[in-house]
């Protein structure tokens, strides 16, 4: 009995998987202390802002800075001339385009980065830049993709249209290219010999990631020691010192980045921008550190957008429902320069993950890229690459299908789950899923919200409504979401070259504390927290006694980077894998100090006891002091351990969500009654931090679904650049989430983790959107485009007649 | 984001401040709580040189009832508006409306004056005093003059107030009866799509006094005669209700902008306010 006492006692004190601790990094977000980029101060530093264009499409036929450059504390004003030496006037994109980092002879946004003033401080800067005289002569704008396949006029002159691009042949100098995967063939004479058919166009409007920190960098090139240090907003500080080096000549073991603490990135802060390399030059130049911060209204309208994807699509089944073949032709937006972040031979991303949780036995998709005279970007906002849009199609093809057939959605879903003894499950499009159990978690979910309650309640509501008892509508949204996260295999994942795999490192101290180092990096995800406990697991130690860093790439080693839910599947991998190899030297070192053979000893908790003698044992605070203070034969001293993982296959976490909505079919007004979320992210390190990353992710769903976008008049000016029209959810309209879980490890993962952070932006916005299609569902509404604002949610209402 | 240069002036009293505006002409512009204004500057879509602030100006922060006249200091904050049980019981549709703008960092900023100086339709105030029948108190130069609210505003940003006048007291009568402010927005923070102001009297279920205005569906407030007196002498039936709203609508002139289309503005402008006459009739 003492001893199962004290068991639980060590477990307790490790805090290790499983536990909720309390995050580690919070003490210092919470009291004001946190250190972003902008709290980098260096003597001397300047500080550079932009000259931006205010037309979406014209020519340059002359830029004066000579009134600028007169205002006292003005040091510089580069432009697209200046840099041409460097050749540092285009740069290259992660999608294998290019971009201009100065206007170079034309723009092609609002907001497009035109000149860069160099000035003592921010505000003498803010000044200049209004000093800097344009000319331009205004081009044709073309703001619709689907003009812009057809027109004349001719976006990127600088591109060959009958040479390829990055992925392929272009058909039209609009064009960037076709991705396809699938078969085409089969797919469509699956469809048109199925008894029941469902087309619809599905628009994934464009939006952003709007994080409540813009990006922003220091650049500070020493002289002396010909050594630049960059200080930045970096998702991937390893990738930006290989591409700084690559791009500006400098070694790369004379370039140090940082990613300080970062305020939320949401994959805005993956790419690289104008900004950074400006900084960089201005600094070569001047000698002195250069700072750039966005501002608000720079993060909307110029760095990178997310989404923006026109999907039409075909599902087919029998009378029954079942799902005989998919076909998909998206038509995607990409704006002026090709500048998505997604791994090189992907350039739609993981976005073939289309067929969901279903079982569809034949499907084919084509992406056609398309440049517009709108901000580049086409990142993944809060998802991994292109998997919302997936997922948000599918869910609302199901709900469509669903309607063709004359059949409740949640059994049409239940009736295609690919089924537990289906895993791993090889997809119509090429993935093989590594775990789940859909049923499970359906069935739960919807018990969870009485569903058949909920469906009886409607149906009275509608009748009231008919009746003119009512003017408030219910919606019922459903999803059952598969996400594929944990890029990726280096087989086939890759960022400009760099194989996505990722890393740890691990010191363990004489005194029986660590520090380990990866090469993610947290924007607000916990890391100091999660990565501790997975570790305090592997190896004994205390989460307490963890240090993780993560940031610097002096210290750390080199990784891909945070986004697409990776840094658990791949660094926390690796967290795990290092901390193996260091028990299993510890195992040796106990062996020693215990006279045993190592065969003859157990792990347990935090210790290694001889099998069978309880009493025999070694704490790894004993084994650690071992190895630095005594000569063992035949091992070296120290106890440290580094790890490179390069995962197997991704990882499919999936969830059912379910928004039960009130609609007041008059004012366009929703009420979101009741949230339910049932999240599987396989093995759960710490259901806090899960739980706070689920109610982060619904919420951003929410803001796309129901308003946030990124809109443009037809002239290409961008409507939506400040947070008084680009909506951004406060506690007042964020409804209460229940949430829940199941729990299917990953059978690859060496703890069966895997990612949670994205889940409820992939599945939140097609249950808040499928509730706004449900509750106007038995009035004939089959599709209407998000975002759901007052004024489009009161148009379904109008169109459909119900204002009488 | 960073506004143009300018000076900052920090007078005592009404007096110093006018004759700073005299002074200073054209480029000189009064600072309240700066929540319309600073915001202006940022954006640098107003450019000024000189910003005469009214925070130390004591005499500008008085609330008093007397004798049923509610008198209200430009300096008072829409928090303040808030917080006073005096102006509750004196006039309790002004907390409401309070309540319903942008947010409370905002609102302990806002002032009374610069929200109904300002000029912005989208602002709630103005909608409310001339519902109101409030009176403002100019002081310029040649001295105080007085000017109703209903015919203080001639377009967005365009009102009677010369640019050397300082706009010092707000004062209406106290109310009687039912009232309601109604107002549909995007989000917390976000200014009106439509916004109704009803103050409604009635004996024995018959409307005997109303008035009635609404905020953001014009370039200006809109206070419709029309509207109020298709309610006066009725029961608040569907009928009245329809007739007041088909009055309203013939003097409303809304845009197009992201919060919609001029159709939906119009069809919404009608909602809200049926439900503030319906609410407002209820109290009364
Ligand atoms: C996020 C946000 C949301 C908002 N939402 C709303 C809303 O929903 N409804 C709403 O009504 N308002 C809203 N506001 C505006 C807010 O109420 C402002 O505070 C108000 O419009 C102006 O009051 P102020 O005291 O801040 O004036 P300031 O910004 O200081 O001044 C505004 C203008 O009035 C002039 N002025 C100020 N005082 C006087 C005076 N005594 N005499 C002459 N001229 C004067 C100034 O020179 C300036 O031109 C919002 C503001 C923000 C920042």
């Amino acid at each position: 009995m003492k001893d199962f006492d004290d068991r639980e006692e060590r477990v307790g004190k490790l805090k290790g998987l499983g536990c909720a601790r309390k995050r580690v990094e919070d003490a210092r977000f919470t009291q004001g202390k946190g250190n972003y980029v902008d709290d980098v101060k260096l003597p001397g530093m300047l500080f550079g802002d932009f000259v931006r264009s205010p037309y979406a499409h014209a020519r340059i036929k002359s830029i004066d800075a000579t009134a600028a450059l007169e205002l006292p504390g003005v040091i510089a004003v580069l432009t697209a001339e200046d840099l041409k030496p460097l050749n540092l006037h285009w740069m290259p994109t992660l999608a294998g385009d290019k971009q201009m980092v100065l206007a170079d002879g034309k723009v092609l946004f609002q907001g497009q980065e035109v000149a860069f003033v160099v000035a003592e401080d921010r505000y003498i800067a803010a000044d200049a830049i209004e000093l800097v005289e344009v000319d331009y002569e205004d081009l044709p704008v073309i703001v619709d993709p689907f003009e812009a396949l057809t027109t004349d006029v001719v976006l990127r002159e600088d591109l060959d249209t009958s040479e390829p691009g990055a992925h392929g042949p272009r058909k039209h100098h609009n064009h960037i290219f076709l991705w396809e995967e699938g078969d085409k063939t089969a797919t469509e004479q699956a469809i048109e010999s199925s008894e029941v058919v469902a087309e619809e166009m599905v628009y994934y409007h464009r939006t952003h990631p709007c994080p409540l920190e813009t990006c922003g960098c220091v650049a500070s090139m020493d002289k002396v020691n010909g050594k630049l240090t960059l200080w930045g907003t970096f998702q991937a500080p390893h990738v930006v010192r290989t591409v700084a080096s690559l791009l500006s000549g400098i070694a790369e073991h004379d370039i140090r980045v940082i990613s300080p603490d970062i305020g939320g990135g949401f994959g805005n802060k993956v790419g690289v921008y104008p900004g950074y390399v400006c900084a960089i030059v201005a600094s070569i130049v001047t000698g002195k550190p250069v700072k750039w911060i966005e501002d608000r209204m720079d993060n909307l309208m110029a760095t990178a957008f997310a989404r923006d994807y026109w999907m039409k699509g075909r599902i087919s089944a029998t009378k029954e429902g079942k799902i005989t073949g998919l076909h998909c032709h998206v038509t995607a937006d990409h704006g002026a320069f090709d500048a998505c972040a997604d791994p090189t031979k992907f350039p739609a991303g993981f976005f073939h993950i289309c067929t969901g949780s279903y079982d569809i036995p034949v499907a084919y998709v084509g992406v056609d890229g398309v440049y517009t005279n709108k901000a580049p970007g086409g990142v993944a906002y809060r998802c991994s690459f292109r998997v919302t849009e997936a997922a948000y199609f599918i869910e609302r093809m199901i709900e469509v299908l669903a309607i063709e057939l004359n059949m409740d959605a949640a059994e049409l879903r239940r009736i295609n789950f690919i089924r537990a003894d289906q895993f791993p499950y090889h997809s119509a499009l090429g993935w093989e899923y590594d775990s789940g159990d859909y049923h499970t978690a359906w069935d739960k979910a919807l018990a969870a919200v009485d569903y058949e309650g909920l469906r009886k309640e409607q149906a009275e509501r509608v009748e009231a409504f008919k009746r003119g008892e009512t003017r408030t509508l219910l919606g019922i949204g459903l999803t059952h979401f598969t996400e594929i996260v944990g890029a990726g295999p280096v087989k086939n994942c890759d960022i400009l070259g760099m194989g996505m795999f990722d890393s740890c490192e691990i010191r363990i101290h004489p005194t029986g504390s660590a520090t380990a180092r990866l090469g993610t990096i947290s924007q607000g995800q916990g890391h100091a927290t999660t990565f501790g406990q997975i570790l305090a697991s592997e190896i004994g130690i205390s989460s307490d006694n963890i240090t993780i860093e993560e940031g610097d790439t002096d210290t750390a080693p080199y990784g891909l980077g945070t986004y697409g839910s990776r840094s658990t599947p791949v660094a926390g991998a690796a967290a795990a894998m290092a901390g193996r190899k260091i028990r299993a030297k510890a195992q040796m070192i106990a062996a020693y100090l215990l006279e045993v053979h190592d065969g003859d000893l157990e792990w347990d908790i935090d210790r290694f006891v001889v099998k069978g003698a309880p009493d025999r044992f070694k704490t790894m605070t004993e084994i650690a002091y071992a190895a630095y203070n005594q000569a063992i034969p035949g091992l070296e001293p120290g106890l440290e351990a580094v790890s490179y993982y390069d995962p197997p296959n991704m990882t499919y976490p999936f969830g059912a969500y379910i928004c039960v909505m009130e609609i007041d079919v008059d004012t366009g007004e929703h009420k979101i009654r009741q949230f339910y979320a049932l999240d599987d992210c396989g093995t759960r390190i710490n259901p806090m931090v899960i739980e706070g990353q689920v109610h982060g992710g619904l919420t951003e769903a929410l803001a796309i679904a129901m308003g946030q976008e990124i809109a443009y008049d037809d002239l290409g000016n961008c409507k939506t650049g400040t947070l008084m029209d680009f909506f951004l959810p406060t506690a007042v309209e964020t409804p209460h989430y229940t949430t829940d879980h199941t729990e299917t490890p990953s059978p690859h993962h060496p703890i069966g983790a895997k990612g949670v952070g994205e889940s409820p932006n992939v599945g939140g916005v097609p249950a808040f959107s499928n509730a706004v299609h449900d509750a106007f569902r038995a009035f004939g509404l089959r599709q209407s485009h998000m975002p759901h604002d007052h004024w489009r949610v009161w148009k379904i209402a109008h169109d459909l007649g119900l204002h009488g | 984001m960073i506004p143009s240069a300018f000076e900052y002036h920090r007078p005592a009293d009404v007096a110093s401040a006018v004759k700073l505006l005299a002074e200073l002409g054209d480029d000189a512009r009064v600072l309240a709580g700066g929540h319309s204004l600073i915001p202006m500057m940022k954006l640098r879509m107003a450019e000024l040189e000189h910003l005469v602030d009214l925070q130390a100006v004591a005499e500008l922060k008085a609330i008093s009832v007397e004798d049923g006249t509610v008198s209200l200091g430009a300096m008072v904050t829409q928090h303040d508006l808030i917080d006073s049980e005096e102006l509750f019981r004196a006039a309790p549709i002004l907390r409401e409306t309070a309540l319903q703008i942008a947010d409370p960092q905002v609102r302990y900023m806002g002032t009374i004056g610069g929200n109904v100086a300002n000029g912005d339709p989208g602002n709630d105030m103005p909608g409310l005093m001339q519902c109101l029948g409030a009176t403002y108190v100019l002081e310029g130069p040649e001295g105080r003059r007085e000017v109703a609210a209903r015919d203080f505003y001639e377009a967005a940003y365009m009102t009677d107030r010369a640019d050397d006048e300082i706009l010092v007291q707000v004062r209406f009568a106290a109310t009687t009866g039912g009232y309601a402010y109604e107002k549909q927005k995007r989000k917390i923070g976000d200014y009106a799509t439509a916004a109704a102001a009803v103050l409604i009297e009635a004996e024995g279920g018959t409307v005997t006094r109303a008035s009635i205005a609404m905020t953001n569906v014009s370039d200006t407030p809109v206070w419709s005669e029309a509207a109020a007196d298709a309610l006066t002498g009725t029961t608040c039936d569907d009928a009245a209700l329809q007739a007041a709203v088909d009055a309203m609508l013939a003097d409303i002139d809304p845009q197009e902008d992201n919060r919609g289309p001029i159709e939906f503005k119009r069809h919404l402008a009608g909602v809200i306010l049926q439900r503030a006459i319906a609410r407002a009739f209820q109290r009364a």
